[in-house]
């Protein structure tokens, strides 16, 4: 729980500084999507996507960290389109609107993060009980 | 490199080196937070927490501190709740749980060389490239430039 606040407190930070370099919210969904189209400001974002992915690489050398899914291939595909999509419809993700929204009180972020936390438990819930895919700790 | 540049790029080795440190980079901790009715893993209540308290904090502090700029960083709300917002966030939760990935871990853990976020993120992509056909989407936070 420890490190969950402190990664946490990190993530925060981090979004501080996004905001602070580019006047926009960290949302990585986002960040994503400008990279893919928009001309302007893409290099800040890849930028941004590099350093990402780089923290990752250099965490695999030190730490090995678990990166296990239980979820089968044609599963994590169709999660992958539905992320991709409703991100995109929705306007952001659990950074943009989980994290950064809800620190601003958005009201429309705050409504975002409960509606894909509800249906992310409902998800989980019906793979778990009906589909029997196994996360159990 | 210019500033921004150098900017985002140190946000994002501090947002990658925040999700692995937090546990946010397993799939297991997100699936066993959205797992309330079985083994509820609360891991993800505590880095939200930690992710909230220092980004409003530091929010707080810079439109205090830094006069007509402050207010020139707060991007403005976008209060507006309707359909998009509803149906798109109700899609990602869905994907959400069917893989234990939203899109930062999901793009952090390609450095892992992880196969299964490979293929998320690809897949992701083609979301995202699909959903730009849609008129009805909401413009993203992100995207939102206040200057």
């Amino acid at each position: 729980m420890l490190t969950g606040l402190l990664g946490g407190a990190l993530i925060g930070l981090a979004a501080a500084v996004y905001l602070i370099a580019t006047g926009r919210v960290a949302g990585v969904s986002g960040i994503l999507a400008g990279a893919l189209g928009e001309r302007a400001a893409r290099g800040e974002r890849i930028a941004f996507l590099a350093g990402l992915i780089g923290a990752g690489a250099i965490a695999a050398v030190i730490a090995k960290p678990a990166t296990a899914t239980p979820y089968a291939t044609p599963v994590l595909i169709a999660a992958g389109l539905l992320v991709g999509f409703g991100t995109r419809i929705g306007g952001g993700c659990t950074s943009g609107h989980g994290v950064c929204g809800v620190s601003r009180l958005s009201k429309a972020s705050l409504i975002a993060t409960v509606t894909f936390m509800l249906t992310g438990a409902a998800t989980v819930t019906i793979a778990t009980r009906v589909f029997g895919v196994g996360v159990a700790p | 490199m210019n500033r921004r540049t150098l900017g985002t790029l140190a946000a994002g080795v501090l947002f990658g080196v925040g999700l692995v440190v937090s546990g946010m980079t397993d799939p297991r901790n997100v699936i066993g937070f959205l797992d309330f009715t079985g083994h509820w893993n609360p891991r993800l209540t505590a880095v939200m927490a930690g992710a909230v308290g220092v980004y409003a904090t530091l929010l707080a502090l810079l439109a205090r501190t830094s006069g007509g700029r402050g207010a020139r960083l707060l991007p403005p709300r976008n209060n507006r709740i309707d359909k998009p917002l509803i149906v798109g966030s109700a899609l990602f939760g869905i994907g959400w749980g069917l893989s234990g990935y939203c899109p930062g871990p999901a793009i952090a853990s390609l450095g892992f060389g992880a196969r299964s976020a490979f293929v998320f993120v690809a897949a992701m992509i083609v979301g995202i490239i699909a959903a730009g056909l849609v008129p009805q989407r909401r413009s993203g936070c992100e995207s939102v430039d206040i200057r």
